[in-house]
């Protein structure tokens, strides 16, 4: 750690994990009431489950992207943080407004927009935190360097927030409701987001490997070129059955097949550095992720975001387990696993210990992966059997989910395996300091009792 | 990467290039939005009642059980085009009297069967609700979902 003030990060990465763990706990209840539809039924309806699963999800993925930005910005931008009591105050309210949010919808309060349940005045304490925290590391950017990674990151998340003003428009037309709506929810994870993955890859793959900084800049500002080009017309993929005019239909299909390109590229970009790297890092661990990363994030955003996004597919598959499938694995390699992958190669700096418990980091790392991909798969399955038979063959929507019980069991599996890879993952971060490093190995310690 | 690209053509390309497509999709929003309140929606048929009934829909956060155009939890049935479901284009009244009365059957207990849970609507509050659903079946969606089942 170069500077003193990135370990205002350490806290965010605490708030983040625990609330991720949180999130686990709520979709393995889901998955338990798609096996076993009675359990629960009473005391919290699948609706309070399913909100708290999402909810959870978008806010410690946003607490993570400032853990992240507050940890790299100081080196980036060569200074320290312009007010680290201001970034512990702007946590403090994030986390309250998040934990009131959780804690109102278990009794029952709530908005009832799909993902931005959040009651109003938690709605602007989000606004509020995320303002403190622009400004701070804006002040920091503004009179320090200025390099492609820290510009993309604040580029991404400044309009993050401006995007997310619509979360505050709630028009009473249907139509036109969903058509703002995907203004805040596809121009984040499709759009201003994919600025904010791609730029912490960028820092990650500088770092890991020791490549030329220009060089790295450039496939940087490429890779963000290409998800905007294709990731704003690309919101057209929404708009195909909503009240919309037809001509969303060719728009959609053809710039949301480029959306593929970005993801692409980006594993190109992460193996290219790789081979071209001279640096052996030592944090074996947080190469891993800045590898798997970007697969799995083009396998989940990009091959299975394709695979029902030509409009003449999607008019059978639209809103059925097939996006559900989509769904999980997008966000875990996109946005999950940059997270853990920063918090990974941030940690034995943040706790003094070089490097630490990278085995059992590894095992989270292969346990939560695949099962994330396994879950894809069986929701894939149950998505295609769905599409089949409720949208081809016209059958009722309950007879057709009655032939899917045999993928919502294998998916409880996988969510006990999830469950075991974030247990593993969070006692390497969190759990006592061990230096991990099979014997005889090429890897290179800093840490003074390993050989 | 191509060596004849520089870091700041790359990143010129990327600022231009970004802003020509968001000013391309804020035009093509702006004329949705418009044949959304003019062609595609009852703009004149969104009463006071309709908009009452998406209240009641908010309020109770269906959304993260059904879905409605494709949109939501994928738990429950689509409600877009329930109306269609009930026969509301034949007999409105027998589907009003369908709804409410499935509605206030919850949850119906039977075993292994995904429970819906008992809501205490008001009878205005049940009307809307039935309203807004009638009117979202109304929205002209390119002909989605293929079939009456959702």
């Amino acid at each position: 750690m170069k500077y003193e003030t990135q370990k205002v990060a350490l806290p965010f990465f605490m708030v983040a994990m625990a609330l991720f763990a949180l999130q686990i706990i709520f979709g393995l209840l889901a998955a338990t009431v798609y096996v076993w539809p009675e359990f629960m039924a009473s005391a919290m309806p699948f609706n309070i489950m399913r909100a708290s699963h999402t909810n959870l999800l978008i806010v410690w993925l946003l607490i993570g992207f400032m853990g992240c930005t507050y940890y790299l910005m100081p080196e980036e931008a060569e200074r320290e943080i312009h007010s680290p009591g201001l970034a512990y105050l702007q946590l403090a309210i994030f986390a309250f407004a998040g934990a009131a949010a959780l804690v109102g919808y278990q009794f029952g309060i709530h908005e009832g927009r799909e993902f931005l349940e959040q009651p109003f005045w938690v709605k602007v304490l989000i606004t509020i935190s995320f303002l403190i925290f622009l400004f701070n590391t804006s002040m920091t950017l503004s009179k320090g360097r200025k390099t492609a990674i820290n510009m993309v990151l604040m580029l991404g998340l400044w309009l993050a927030a401006v995007f997310w003003l619509f979360a505050f428009y709630n028009p009473s037309n249907l139509a036109v409701d969903k058509l703002y709506w995907w203004w805040v929810v596809h121009l984040w994870v499709e759009g201003v987001w994919e600025l904010i993955m791609a730029a912490l890859l960028g820092y990650l793959v500088i770092k890991m490997t020791g490549v030329d900084r220009e060089v790295v800049e450039k496939w940087l500002y490429v890779i963000v070129g290409l998800a905007l080009f294709s990731g704003l017309l690309g919101t057209g993929h929404h708009y195909y059955w909503i009240g919309a005019p037809s001509y969303w239909q060719p728009i959609g299909s053809i710039f949301s097949t480029l959306e593929v390109a970005p993801f692409f590229t980006m594993v190109m970009f992460a193996f290219t550095m790789f081979w071209k790297g001279t640096r052996n890092h030592p944090n074996k661990a947080a190469m891993l992720w800045t590898l798997g990363c970007p697969v799995i994030a083009f396998f989940g955003a990009g091959v299975w975001g394709f695979m029902h996004t030509l409009s003449w597919v999607n008019y059978y598959s639209h809103g059925t387990q097939v996006t559900a499938a989509h769904g999980h694995l997008a966000f875990y390699g996109a946005y999950v696993m940059i997270v853990l992958g920063i918090i990974t190669f941030a940690m034995p700096s943040l706790r003094r210990s070089q490097p630490y418990n990278q085995v059992m980091n590894m095992w989270g790392f292969w346990i939560l992966t695949g099962a994330m991909c396994f879950m894809t798969f069986t929701l894939t399955f149950a998505g295609v059997v769905q599409t089949h038979l409720q949208r081809v063959l016209g059958m009722n929507y309950m007879e057709v989910q009655d032939q899917l019980g045999l993928f919502y069991a294998m998916r409880l599996g996988t969510g006990i395996a999830v469950a075991i890879g974030v247990g593993l993952l969070l006692y390497s971060f969190f759990g006592p300091r061990r230096v991990q490093v099979p014997a005889g190995g090429t890897q290179l310690t800093a840490g003074s009792d390993s050989a | 990467m191509a060596e004849g690209l520089t870091k700041s053509a790359a990143r010129n390309i990327f600022y231009g290039g970004s802003l020509f497509f968001f000013l391309l999709f804020a035009a093509l929003t702006a004329h949705s939005h418009w044949y959304m309140v003019n062609v595609s929606t009852d703009n004149a048929g969104l009463t006071e009642s309709v908009k009452h009934g998406k209240e009641v829909w908010e309020k109770n956060m269906c959304i993260n059980c059904h879905s409605i155009l494709g949109e939501g939890a994928y738990f429950a049935p689509e409600l877009g085009n329930v109306w269609e479901r009930y026969g509301g284009h034949e007999n409105a009244e027998a589907a009003r009297n369908g709804i409410a009365a499935w509605i206030r059957a919850q949850p119906l207990g039977v075993p292994g069967r995904r429970q819906m849970p008992a809501y205490d609507f008001s009878e205005e509050e049940m009307q809307s609700l039935i309203d807004f659903l009638e009117w979202t079946d109304g929205i002209d969606t390119q002909d989605w979902p293929p079939f009456p089942a959702g």
